[in-house]
């Protein structure tokens, strides 16, 4: 049976300790976080579920640097983290590919950015596009091209940065069910094959589970972590394992605790229209 | 892999789609008649109409002339009128250019410092209450018959709408897309112009074409109150000799060289921008 665990390993990629996070708004503050403290482990791929504004992209903004935190800790391999933006490639939940851009410049904007003359950086780019099924697309512009085409073409503008790690928030969030599950499939392999350390922000139980060698459960806001489960499942994992016992198990004990912080949420949300 | 498969599917699901496109392209010259032939039916016959109310009524020519006396009165001074013509061209074209540098050093700046644009807006507003009428001869006073009194009320007329148009473009590009140029570990001067800048082009474009209408007015105006040669001067003083036909004549040229300005500027935003036409039909297609 699963069990909440911490993490045991040397050094881990990613700490988190104590991050809180509060918003200045009017008539007071808002706390969004409230002393999140996880780990991940290198090459791990790590899930993210919490009902809808609990402050989970807050946190991947914290990761990422882009935001400072009240107060905690963020170390990457050892090291404080805060503030850097070097460490970690960031996928944002609309996949913002630049309609005045190609596919293949869209995907080299991150290394055109930090400083890759161009015409090397699209070369770098223009390699990933087999593996990420656009090979014949590089000179499409987006709006040519098919919505789990693009989340792909986001995706590799992500990894082509090289950096250690991946935050995908909400990546398939806007695709059918079908796409996604194509989608889902198609992650597992090319993460497999490029062992990347991933964290992965996700509203899909059955995606998390799917995807990942753990979930972290955070609660209603201001978030915690209500719950860390490693999930024992053997990998390469395929559409079969999602209708074993086991699987449903997991779904099962993550739904529950979902859908209890959801509760809380909405009701935060009814009460906040109220006043 | 399955799932590389799968994605290959799409290969093959959209390149029919980009086939129609290349089709669709094959029949524009039958599109641009029917945007063509309303416009030219509709004048012929306000023309004709007009042609044949004047002989019926027996109006004198200096109240109303006919079109045809209109034209050929004003080809018979096409010298003249040619000579004028380019001095407003010029006037029109060096005030644009004036008054599309202020925009957009104003709006660049504006993008960069919130504290300006509180400062700076308020003020553009107010420029654009200031009645032409009245600046127009007092510029003439301050700086004479020559180009500079011109240029200023041309750029006057029509750096508002391009500064206004800018600053908002620039304003459309998306939070997340800030962010994440900032997470690739851009500063502030890397996300213009590779986010705001771009953003920014449709809405410059839509600014640049309301704007440049003014500009042949806004010159004619200011040649008007007071020039030695230029379209404005000779409309006053051929009305001043009740030569109405040939103001109509002038007029005639003054909105050739509106519409044919005003087509310039999707020529030029196709070369600018042609991701923009691309983007455009793409989304009307479905
Ligand atoms: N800059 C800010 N100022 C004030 N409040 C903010 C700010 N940014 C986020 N918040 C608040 O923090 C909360 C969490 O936002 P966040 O975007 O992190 O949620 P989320 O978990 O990603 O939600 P979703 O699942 O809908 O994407 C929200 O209530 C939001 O209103
Ligand atoms: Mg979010």
């Amino acid at each position: 049976m699963p069990t909440e665990q911490e993490q045991v390993t040397a050094v881990p990629r990613i700490e988190v300790r104590d991050l809180a996070k509060q918003f200045a708004v009017r008539g007071g503050v808002r706390e969004v976080v409230d002393n999140v403290s996880f780990d991940v482990a290198p090459g791990e791929f790590v899930s993210v579920i919490g009902p809808s504004g609990c402050g989970k992209s807050t946190m991947f903004n914290i990761l990422a640097g882009l935001e400072t935190p009240t107060s905690g800790e963020v170390r990457v391999d050892g090291r404080d983290a805060i503030g850097h933006r070097e460490h970690f490639a960031y996928m944002p939940q609309k996949d913002l590919l630049f309609p005045w851009r190609t596919i293949a410049e869209n995907a080299a904007l991150g290394l055109e950015v930090q400083g890759v003359p161009r015409r090397k950086a699209r070369a770098q780019a223009r390699e990933l596009f087999p593996a990420f099924g656009l090979a014949g697309f590089e000179d499409s512009h987006p709006f040519e091209l098919s919505g789990g085409m693009r989340q792909r073409a986001a995706l590799l503008r992500t990894v082509v940065q090289g950096r250690e790690i991946l935050l995908l928030d909400e990546p398939f969030g806007a695709l059918d069910s079908l796409t996604r599950i194509e989608m889902q499939n198609w992650l597992q392999g090319v993460w497999s094959d490029h062992s990347w350390t991933a964290v992965l922000i996700t509203h899909d139980i059955r995606e998390a589970v799917y995807l990942s060698d753990r979930v972290i459960v955070l609660s209603a806001r201001p978030t915690r972590v209500r719950l860390d489960v490693r999930i024992d499942l053997e990998r390469p994992r395929d559409l079969a394992v999602t209708t074993s016992a086991e699987f449903a198990a997991y779904e099962q004990q993550l739904i529950e605790v979902l859908h209890d912080e959801s509760r809380k949420a909405f009701a935060q949300q009814q009460e906040g229209l109220a006043s | 892999m399955t799932s590389i498969d799968r994605a290959d599917g799409y290969v093959a699901a959209a390149t029919p789609a980009a086939r129609d496109r290349r089709r669709r392209r094959r029949i524009d010259p039958v599109r641009l008649l029917s945007t063509v032939l309303p416009p030219v039916l509709i004048l012929a016959v306000l023309l004709i109409g007009w042609e044949v109310a004047v002989n019926v009524t027996g109006v004198r020519p200096q109240v109303l002339p006919t079109p045809s006396r209109v034209l050929s009165e004003g080809w018979g001074q096409r010298e003249a009128i040619e000579m004028h013509t380019k001095a407003t061209l010029q006037v029109t074209l060096v005030g644009f250019a004036f008054s599309l540098l202020v925009a957009w050093v104003i709006a660049v700046v504006v993008d960069f410092s919130g504290w300006l644009r509180r400062g700076v807006m308020p003020l553009l507003v107010a420029s654009q209450t200031i009645p032409i009428v009245a600046i127009a001869p007092l510029m003439i006073i301050w700086f004479g018959f020559g180009l500079m009194p011109k240029v200023l009320v041309v750029a006057l007329a029509t750096f508002f709408p391009i500064a206004v148009g800018l600053v908002e473009g620039f304003n459309k590009a998306d939070r997340e897309a800030s962010n994440l140029l900032r997470s690739m570990g851009a500063g502030r001067f890397t996300e213009f112009r590779y986010v705001r800048l771009p953003s920014a082009m449709p809405s410059f474009f839509t600014a640049l074409r309301i704007s440049i209408t003014y500009a042949v007015v806004g010159a004619i105006f200011a040649e008007y109150v007071g020039a030695e040669k230029g379209l404005g001067i000779y409309m006053s003083m051929q009305k001043n000799a009740f030569r109405t036909d040939l103001v109509l004549a002038a007029v005639v040229v003054s909105a050739v060289l509106s519409i044919a300005l005003y087509l310039v500027t999707f020529l030029v935003e196709r070369l600018v921008i042609p991701w923009s036409f691309k983007e455009r039909k793409a989304r009307h297609a479905d």
